[in-house]
């Protein structure tokens, strides 16, 4: 019987642009504080880019690695620190033969069947604005549930995430907990808080509610060149309030549990997700009416 | 019956200016100590309103002894932009110092025949530019950029001037009146937030008579169309079509001055065109 209760550690790192090794190094320190706190997760979730900084333009090329040295260089830590089986998530930019992507690492270090449990690579690339991705990293094409030993997960990263249909799909295979790294700079503060923090927590909130699924979000937090990291990261519960949240901008750890079994009465009280598996071999005709 | 009827007044250039603060602060710690490894800031202290505001930004960020206000005098200078820089001073309670370039200035013009007031006015502009890079290099401190979106937007400043070259400029993206919304957040004096801005390059100058519009109507305007409005949108909000074609004419008669020099492209790597990385990369 794999665990119904867990618990992620969000850790919501300010990369230094470029500097891997001493990003490795923070996390390390991260992780060794966490332990000196009486803390030891199951789960660690970092943001995208969380070893490298987010806006790279042609220096991805430089900074890339593949899924396998990535996970070495995890395991490395974890075998150095942490006297105990964990899982990671983290989002990174991944070189795999001549292409260059924008991933996203589920990771498991120690207990039974440790490994590479999932990668995504992150299929809507902003190119717009501030964005300029697609100009540097080649777009993935799938969106997929995983078992881990912490229940059917799936990965989306930051605005794989605007696109409602992604973390559709993500539940109706059966995910019951989303993972979503994410880096959003700072923009509008007209409001309590900048308005894409508002935009990012109504958002995720509305995936977590409308499909009855735990919702992680790891985002980014520091500046680059300017551009404020809104950090802001945040577990969303399958009713749709946040459970814990960091602050904008500044370094954090989130620490928080998730109990699968908060999942089924969720769903009981609101079943969107069996009435959209009812509904949608009706809607496929109207979808692809849509596209044609 | 209960009617709600919204009024289409377009969009508020109002901000949170608690957060703005916040956001600054962060921004000018991050850039001048954990980037660039510097704990002091100087300043040109101007007796207006952006420099009084990057003053008072610089002393929340850094504390006031490590915040170097600079007047720089011309014998023309505004004897209350002198006199308006110490009450931000006193206020803040940093340091001031005074360098009068009134020397350097007219050693170049009175070699110069048939110097106009606008070449001198530049001169000027760009005697200060020297002076705070080298006062920065003499105190180990970084020099500040004071200007603000709308006069950047604009072109309405000296290329390569004080306000232009500092490194880490915090105002740059606040339209002018966001500075003046900032300004009384941070309770700076009100004799620098009420006075007519002035460039004070020339007698008697004032910015919004140069510009021929004010800050407030030019503000809301650039707001919209760089958001994408259709002129016909901002019409609707109560501007007249000399309005918007003015500031869209200032907002596209300068984009080379908001850009690093134009380089001839003669190789598939040339810089900024093929070979792109971000201000802050470092391997």
């Amino acid at each position: 019987m794999q665990p119904r209760v867990f618990q992620v550690g969000i850790l919501q790192l300010k990369p230094s642009k470029g500097k891997r090794a001493q990003n490795l190094e923070h996390l390390k320190t991260a992780m060794q504080e966490l332990l000196a706190a009486g803390e030891q997760p199951d789960v660690l979730v970092l943001p995208e880019g969380a070893l490298t900084g987010y806006f790279l333009q042609g220096g991805v090329r430089e900074l890339a690695v593949s899924r396998e040295m990535l996970f070495e260089e995890l395991e490395d830590i974890w075998r150095e620190v942490w006297n105990a089986p964990l899982d990671m998530v983290i989002g990174f930019f991944e070189r795999s033969d001549n292409d260059y992507y924008n991933s996203g690492l589920y990771a498991q270090f120690g207990g039974e069947h440790p490994g590479i449990k999932h990668v995504h690579r992150k299929v809507f690339l902003p190119t717009y604005g501030v964005f300029d991705e697609e100009r540097y990293q080649s777009r993935g094409s799938d969106f997929e549930a995983f078992n881990t030993r912490f229940g059917t997960c799936a990965m989306v990263i930051c605005e794989d995430a605007w696109h409602t249909i992604t973390t559709t799909i993500c539940a109706l295979k059966g995910a019951e907990v989303i993972y979503i790294p994410s880096a959003s700079p700072v923009r509008n503060l007209e409001g309590e808080e900048p308005s894409n923090v508002r935009y990012w927590h109504n958002l995720v909130s509305g995936i977590a509610a409308e499909h009855g699924v735990f919702a992680v979000l790891s985002s980014l937090p520091g500046f680059e060149g300017g551009k404020g990291l809104m950090g802001a990261s945040a577990l969303f519960h399958p009713r749709g309030h946040i459970v814990a949240r960091a602050p904008i901008l500044e370094e954090a750890v989130v620490l928080a549990s998730i109990n699968l079994d908060e999942i089924q009465p969720a769903r009981y009280e609101n079943p969107l997700l069996s009435d959209l598996r009812a509904g949608l071999p009706g809607m496929i005709a109207s979808l692809e009416e849509a596209i044609r | 019956m209960n009617i709600i009827k919204p009024n289409n007044k377009g969009e508020s250039i109002e901000l949170n200016y608690a957060l703005v603060e916040k956001f600054l602060i962060e921004f000018l710690q991050e850039e001048v100590t954990r980037v660039k490894g510097f704990k002091k800031i100087v300043l040109g202290l101007s007796g207006g309103v952006d420099s009084a505001v990057v003053a008072a930004l610089g002393v929340k960020a850094f504390g006031a002894q490590n915040v170097i206000a600079i007047r720089m005098p011309h014998k023309m200078s505004s004897p209350s932009s002198l006199s308006d820089a110490v009450i931000v001073a006193e206020k803040l309670g940093i340091k001031l110092e005074t360098i009068d370039i009134t020397n350097m200035v007219e050693g170049y013009v009175q070699e110069i025949p048939g110097m106009t007031n606008r070449r001198k006015g530049n001169v000027m502009a760009r005697a200060r530019m020297i002076v705070g890079f080298d006062m920065a290099e003499g105190l180990g401190a970084l020099h500040l950029g004071t200007g603000n979106k709308t006069e950047r937007l604009f072109g309405y400043y000296t290329w390569h001037d004080i306000a232009d070259t500092g490194p880490v400029s915090p105002l740059g993206d606040l339209l002018k009146t966001q500075v003046w919304g900032l300004a009384k957040h941070l309770e700076l004096p009100e004799v620098v937030i009420s006075k007519a801005p002035s460039a004070d390059l020339e007698a008697n100058q004032t910015d919004e008579s140069d510009l021929g519009i004010t800050y407030a109507r030019a503000d809301v305007i650039i707001h919209h169309y760089l958001k994408a409005y259709p002129d016909h949108y901002i019409e609707s909000l109560g501007f007249s079509k000399d309005e918007i074609a003015l500031v869209k004419r200032k907002i596209n008669a300068t984009h080379w001055k908001r850009a690093l020099p134009i380089h001839a492209m003669v190789s598939s790597t040339a810089i900024h065109e093929f070979y792109l990385r971000p201000v802050d990369f470092r391997l």
